[in-house]
């Protein structure tokens, strides 16, 4: 399984997954990121060299024009101004500002108006509170939180281009290793792409403040070879598992109130307030992150939700201990 | 052309308020329409609400020093970030400006008080109560859904959140109707100081001769008038939306979140240059006295004011970048935001100008200025940063931009405001506040800021988004929120020193004089404190510093203006 052999670190009530890779957004690995920090390093190199200058001449002011000890007590030459002056400081200013705004444009352009190829994966993102859903037009697949994308080789790159809709209140979606942050509003699509070229998991999360628990409103970004894609694809879209040893679990999915917020494929289960489960063991965390995916914690998160993530919308289900057991034994066999 | 004449001091004052009992004397701040009074209110009610918001603060930089951490829950982290932002921008940083600008426009123009002394009196009990409503939240009613909510919207209370259907209960309308009746009166404050500059200057004064602060002022009452407008407009629309079923930003219905964002920005960033300019206005009258010097470049001073004041109407949307604005919208707004650093920066080369060739006296008013210098131009650096389009789509919404805007809210506007209760506390109360304890004060808080907001910087660039209220292991984000936590102490300590100093030298200070740092404007003229009225005879100046050409006869100012 997937889950368990990701997971090394499970610690605290969120045993939140180490994955050792920090998402500096100074380690592009997409051409996005990639733009964004060589026009940043434009840009430090630009301000750092300011910061030098007019630091430099006010330190120099500070020492060299202290009052000494040994004042005469009468009061310095007054001057109110130069022209010149006035203007050396105006003009090169503006000089600067003109180059930085060239380059930026080019970068904005570059970013923002690049068209798809017609082989780019399309992937539709839904912001929830407080999860992301991921539909892939192309092939009728439903996930959630984990984004699989396949790699990108620069020779012929397979770019994929995600639009962003939110079900409910503003987000923002960030991966910084990938792309700049794009914010996911209610009433207005937006868009953004990212052609990731190393194979790897790259984390983000949303960025923009949506409600009590925006902090575990995690995301994670796989980006499989083309192989593993195309495995990945097609065995999400096979139908859920039905199995019959836990038609018992089942039957307390089906009865209950899972149904109302969750999909299940070719089952009864067609909500579309909470995750699509029809594959939910192939995912490594539950609550967008909040918790490893094991047998053990899919149990406390349907048991209490809220108790793990406080203000998530998912209700206490309320089941005996053998019906959750039972049901935690047919949800297992979802893979 | 009229000659000078030396101001007098009034003598309308009258040492017998000190022995009236204290409920009579309670009652006349109350009712009080005098500038002084009011302006010192306004700076109480400030540093009351600067405790409070630091309270919060710390809160949450306990709660986020270490991972997982439990110190507060979800829900309360929301609300403490919340109402921190809101606390800080409109119930201390603009009173407490608004409070010197009240005390000291009048008396640096030589007016006997404010243009509407009773609307000035109005103008500061709607910006009290709307502090004070904001906080009943924590005690009063929210409903059915649970007795005593604050907001936990944000600052910027970004719809749909706001909507009735995300937003139970009545926190997110004490929020709103908050800011609604502060707003009024900070209008009233505009008004009442755009009119006092332009219409109540002593004979001679003409808008060229007129100290900067005054200067600052005007334009800072200005945009108030243009700049809160679009603020309470949407708060009306966000009311209309809850309670009489409109649908502006109820995006379920095809209203527009898109739409707060803009009315909410488009007063947001005039905003912080009504809160910069103001703080301008502090270093451009201290950094001179401090240096011995005029000001240099004045008329250049004043035009680069009036210039961030245009410019800065028109960057709004480089909060938006990420909001998906096409790339010639982004573009448009990368030029204005970059051009609004030409004249923000051409100020810091004229106080450099300033200090350049002077004798520079290290006094605690001018260590809070040149701390502002150098926190402002870096602030300045990092907006530059954040300009760049493309580079703000990484680092907006993380913990760099909260870096940023505390770099210049606290390295900027906070310090020069520690720097004007150094410089103008003894014309206040009639007693010079304590070097020691200042220097203290200075070094101490310097530290804290550092360590808190230059480490601050670090997380944001790998990739930790602000308001979250923890925050996983294994990130790299522990170690700088640690060392973050741990600079809030220092900034702790150096209040308590601030505070202990305001007290003992309201007491124990030594007696300070007319003018105690030879100083060249004309509230330095007046007795500290002044009387009622300031001046028994109007003043009449002949240039921008009057009290310079009185002390140099053989050298005055005006020959060179």
């Amino acid at each position: 399984m997937l889950g368990a052999s990701g997971l090394t670190a499970a610690n605290g009530a969120f045993g939140v997954i180490a994955v050792g890779s920090v998402p500096n957004i100074f380690t592009p690995a997409s051409t996005p990121a990639d733009q964004i920090y060589k026009l940043a390093l434009f840009v430090l190199v630009i301000t750092g060299v300011i910061f030098l200058v007019v630091g430099g001449l006010l330190a120099y002011s500070l020492v060299k024009f202290r009052r000494r000890p040994n004042d005469d007590g009468r009061e310095p030459g007054q001057i109110y101004g130069s022209t010149q002056i006035e203007l050396a400081w105006t003009v090169i200013p503006m000089l600067i500002v003109l180059v930085l705004f060239l380059t930026t444009a080019r970068v904005i352009h570059g970013i923002e108006d690049a068209q798809a190829p017609e082989h780019a994966l399309d992937v539709t993102v839904v912001g929830h509170q407080f999860w992301w859903e991921f539909r892939y037009p192309q092939y009728g697949v439903v996930t959630a939180n984990e984004l699989h994308v396949p790699v990108s080789d620069p020779s012929s790159p397979s770019p994929t281009y995600l639009t962003l809709l939110s079900a409910d209140v503003a987000h923002s979606f960030w991966v910084p290793q990938l792309a700049g942050k794009t914010d996911v509003i209610p009433n207005h699509v937006n868009h953004t792409w990212i052609d990731p070229q190393q194979p790897g998991v790259y984390l983000g999360q949303c960025a923009m403040y949506c409600g009590t628990q925006h902090a575990h409103m995690l995301l994670r970004v796989y980006v499989d070879s083309r192989a593993d894609f195309d495995r990945w694809i097609h065995e999400q879209q096979q139908p859920a598992a039905d199995d019959p040893d836990v038609a018992a679990g089942r039957k307390i999915f089906e009865v209950t109130a899972c149904v109302n917020c969750h999909s299940l494929r070719e089952t009864i289960a067609d909500g579309r307030f909470g995750p699509d489960l029809t594959h939910l063991m192939s995912r490594t965390t539950l609550g967008a992150g909040s918790m490893p995916n094991t047998p053990d914690g899919l149990q406390r998160w349907i048991e209490n939700a809220g108790a793990i993530k406080p203000g998530c919308q998912m209700p206490a289900m309320d089941l005996s201990p053998q019906e959750l057991a039972e049901l935690v034994a047919y949800l297992e066999t979802l893979r | 052309m009229v000659s000078q004449s030396l101001p007098q001091v009034g003598a309308l004052g009258s040492e017998r308020a000190r022995q009236k009992p204290w409920t009579e004397r309670a009652h006349e701040w109350v009712v009080t329409v005098d500038h002084k009074k009011l302006g010192l209110m306004y700076i109480f009610y400030a540093l009351v609400f600067l405790v409070i918001g630091g309270v919060e603060a710390t809160l949450m930089r306990i709660q986020l020093a270490v991972p997982n951490a439990h110190f507060v829950s979800p829900e309360a982290f929301n609300e403490l970030f919340t109402m921190h932002g809101t606390t800080m921008i409109f119930f201390v940083a603009m009173p407490i400006l608004f409070g010197f600008a009240n005390y000291l426009v009048p008396l640096m123009i030589g007016a006997q008080d404010m243009a509407f002394p009773r609307l000035n009196a109005f103008s500061f009990w709607m910006t009290a109560f709307g502090g004070l409503l904001l906080y009943f939240s924590f005690i009063g009613g929210s409903g059915v859904y649970g007795a005593g909510s604050a907001p936990s919207v944000g600052w910027w209370a970004y719809a749909p959140l706001t909507a009735k259907a995300f937003s139970p209960g009545h926190s997110t309308d004490y929020w709103t109707l908050a800011l609604l009746v502060s707003g009024i009166g900070s209008i009233g404050a505009g008004v009442n100081l755009v009119a006092t500059v332009l219409c109540m200057r002593c004979r001679g004064m003409t808008l060229g001769k007129m100290p900067l602060l005054a200067w600052l002022n005007l334009v800072m009452g200005g945009m108030v008038l243009a700049g809160i407008s679009p603020l309470t407009a949407a708060q009306l629309m966000l009311c209309v939306d809850r309670y009489l079923g409109g649908h502006f930003f109820d995006t379920q219905a095809g209203g527009s979140a898109v739409m707060w964002m803009h009315f909410f920005w488009v007063f947001g960033h005039p905003e912080v240059y009504i809160l910069v300019i103001p703080a301008f206005a502090f270093a451009s009258e201290i950094i001179p006295v401090f240096s011995r010097k005029a000001i240099f470049g004045y008329p250049v001073m004043v035009a680069a004011t009036v210039a961030i004041a245009f410019v800065s109407f028109s960057v709004w949307a480089h909060h938006m970048f990420a909001v998906g604005l096409p790339s010639y919208g982004n573009a448009f707004f990368v030029l204005t935001s970059m051009v609004v650093g030409v004249p923000t920066g051409i100020k810091i080369f004229n106080w450099l100008g300033t200090m350049w060739g002077g004798k520079i006296i290290f006094a605690t008013p001018m260590l809070f200025c040149i701390g502002f210098l150098f926190q402002f131009l870096i602030g300045g650096l990092t907006g530059i940063m954040l300009a760049a389009a493309p580079f703000d789509w990484q680092l907006n919404d993380s913990y760099f931009i909260v870096a940023h805007f505390h770099y210049i809210i606290v390295g900027g506007i906070l310090f020069t405001i520690f720097a004007a209760f150094y410089y103008w506390y003894p014309k206040f109360i009639g007693r010079l506040m304590d070097e020691r304890l200042g220097k203290w004060h200075f070094w101490l808080f310097l530290i804290g800021f550092h360590l808190t907001f230059d480490f601050m910087h670090i997380p944001g660039i790998l990739g930790m988004p602000r308001r979250i209220y923890t925050y996983e292991p294994g990130r790299g984000w522990g170690i700088w929120n640690l060392i973050v936590t741990f600079g809030v102490a220092f900034q702790v300590a150096a209040m308590l020193v601030f505070v202990v100093n305001l007290v003992r030298s309201y007491y124990k200070g030594k007696p300070a004089g007319n003018d105690p740092w030879d100083a060249w404007t004309l509230e330095w003229s007046t007795s500290s404190p002044p009387p009622e009225y300031n001046f028994a005879v109007p003043p009449v100046v002949k240039s921008r510093r009057p009290l310079w050409d009185l002390k140099h006869p053989e050298d005055p100012d005006w020959q060179y203006e």
